[in-house]
């Protein structure tokens, strides 16, 4: 498991984390769901023992980062965001090489993630450099378990690669989760967070808020709609009605449909039509149903409170 | 041979590598002012469809027409009239925001005075004035992703490829960056993009789904999900790729 609190980092001068902490239980996956410049990867740094916090404590698999960093280096499997293997090393000579360091057999790739070692081991004398990032990817899960940890740390494994190998991963991840270890992983894509246990919303090194996947429309304040254009060139003309208006709550492009977020209670649908129709907007061509908010619609109702100068701007051209 | 109104025309276009065929027989065409997404799991021949496009690498037969011009037989006309932009490959971190400008706009051939002109429109349109003098390196990826666009718009391309161009982004910026995306549309320029946020291409008119270097569908994104019976564009994409896509194995060309 891992205990951190009130970990707080300054990084060339400026507060890169500040008052964050997790408690993530054994056998869960939590999720650190945040944009770059968030904090995560400082956070992982910490958290393996790279880097020393400025204040807070964390305890990882039992040990305190802090006085017990060779124990904690030895619970934990990391896998950083850089590839971090070995390119002209073919995919059997760069698991060889983490197998030694850690003074491990190497065959016990094969009790320890046997299913994902599986989808790799034909392209074994395959240099790692020619891997897809999919299989990249799972070729350093693989160099990161093969000393057994209790504690896993994924720092965006899965940026950059595509859709299909991206679900596959999670599921190899799930599959650990299920074996009792305890994995902290970190995406900026947002629909991963559906697969976590738990994650942790982190903007610009602070926590907005953590909670189970499940909790999100809970979370939400007020009610999110949904409008749709029969003609999608309307939309800018729609979406600048609806931010004009005094009682959004925020409103954005979400592909072809806008989501307004309606913080007030008691707001029902035909607020909402009646106000487009009093700007002189035909409504028969138009949609609106609430919807259940996304991980996504939260974090922007999070973060669009704590706007900078810049992107206020942004939105009022 | 130019066909009305379309601003890329491809046809047959096939590439191989050797035995390896990455780009197996594409054809379709893009409108001007369309907003073209191109979807397909990493070594499905996007990256490689994209070259041939934009006149760097030559098709092994069939052919291509970008702004008016063939991208095998006249290359440097093509080339002047894209801009490209990738998360990868996009800014000098150790260069300021007006540095930056200047350094593609001289690169994209522009002369000093339509260079300045171009640029403090960019500047108004974004209201990026006072981060002109401020390095890229310590500027939020939200602007350095505005920044590099607009260092790609700058000679005004009919065509604007963008590879992924929102990886990294918070989900606010990401909106915010499609929306300066759909206005150049407006305007007229063709943009074609590929992302790996899948809900992103619900930002685009039509959807081209490549596997195995193959064109697998080809519509308006919400038309493709009922046709597919998909509950969304994940689920489109998991049954148009998943069957082809596996094992995903392959170091191909262009495509790590």
């Amino acid at each position: 498991m891992i205990e951190a609190e009130g970990i707080s980092k300054t990084r060339g001068g400026t507060p890169a984390l500040d008052d964050v902490s997790l408690h993530v239980p054994q056998g869960t996956i939590h999720g650190l769901i945040g944009a770059d410049g968030a904090g995560k990867t400082t956070l992982f740094d910490i958290l393996v023992t790279l880097l020393r916090a400025d204040k807070g404590t964390a305890v990882v698999g039992g040990y305190d980062t802090a006085t017990r960093w060779r124990e904690v280096r030895k619970t934990v499997g990391y896998m950083p965001a850089a590839f971090s293997l070995y390119g002209d090393l073919s995919v059997r000579e760069n698991l060889e090489f983490f197998a030694r360091i850690y003074r491990q057999p190497v065959e016990n790739i094969v009790s320890l993630v046997g299913d994902i070692w599986r989808q790799i081991e034909p392209f074994a004398d395959r240099p790692a450099a020619k891997l897809s990032g999919g299989m990249k990817q799972k070729l350093a899960l693989c160099c990161a378990m093969i000393h057994d940890p209790a504690v896993l740390m994924l720092d965006e494994p899965t940026t950059g690669v595509d859709p299909t190998s991206r679900s596959e991963f999670w599921t190899a991840l799930r599959g650990l989760a299920d074996r009792g270890k305890t994995v902290l992983v970190s995406t900026s894509y947002m629909d991963e967070a559906a697969k976590c246990d738990c994650i942790t919303l982190l903007h610009r090194g602070t926590v907005l808020d953590t909670l189970a996947p499940g909790q999100v429309a809970g979370h939400y304040r007020g009610t999110l709609y949904e409008i749709g254009a029969a003609d999608t060139a309307h939309n800018t003309r729609l979406l600048r009605l609806l931010r004009g208006w005094s009682l959004s709550g925020g409103c954005y492009s979400f592909g072809d449909r806008i989501h307004l977020g309606m913080p007030l209670p008691g707001i029902r649908t035909e607020t909402v039509v009646s106000y487009l129709r009093g700007q002189g907007t035909d409504t028969s061509l138009i949609s609106v149903c609430p919807v259940r908010p996304t991980v996504e619609d939260l974090f922007i109702q999070l973060t669009s409170g704590a706007e900078t100068e810049d992107s206020l701007k942004a939105d009022n051209p | 041979m130019t066909q009305e109104g379309k601003n890329i025309i491809v046809q047959h276009l096939t590439r191989r590598f050797g035995d390896f065929t990455a780009v197996d027989d594409l054809t379709f065409g893009v409108e001007r002012g369309e907003v073209f997404g191109f979807l397909g799991a990493n070594g499905a021949g996007k990256t490689t469809a994209i070259r041939m496009l934009c006149g760097l690498l030559k098709p092994t037969s069939g052919r291509a027409e970008v702004a008016g011009y063939d991208v095998a037989r006249r290359p440097e006309q093509v080339k002047r009239r894209i801009g490209y932009m990738s998360q990868r490959f996009s800014l000098y971190d150790d260069l300021t925001v007006g540095e930056n400008l200047q350094l593609f706009g001289t690169i994209y051939g522009l002369r000093r005075a339509a260079l300045r002109e171009r640029t403090e429109e960019m500047y108004r349109k974004l209201e990026m004035e006072p981060l002109k003098n401020q390095l890229v390196g310590g500027l939020p990826p939200g602007w350095k992703q505005k920044i590099a666009l607009s260092a790609a718009m700058l000679h005004r391309p009919e065509v604007l490829f963008l590879d992924e161009p929102t990886g990294g982004v918070d989900p606010l910026g990401r909106r915010r960056f499609w929306e300066l995306i759909l206005d150049a549309a407006d305007e007229g320029t063709t943009i074609l993009v590929t992302t790996h946020y899948l809900d992103e291409a619900l930002y685009c008119n039509r959807t081209l789904i490549m596997a195995d270097g193959q064109m697998k569908a080809l519509d308006k994104p919400r038309t493709l999900m009922r046709e597919y019976g998909a509950r969304d564009m994940d689920d489109l994409f998991g049954k148009l790729t998943r069957s082809t896509a596996v094992p995903d194995t392959t170091a191909k060309e262009g495509e790590a």
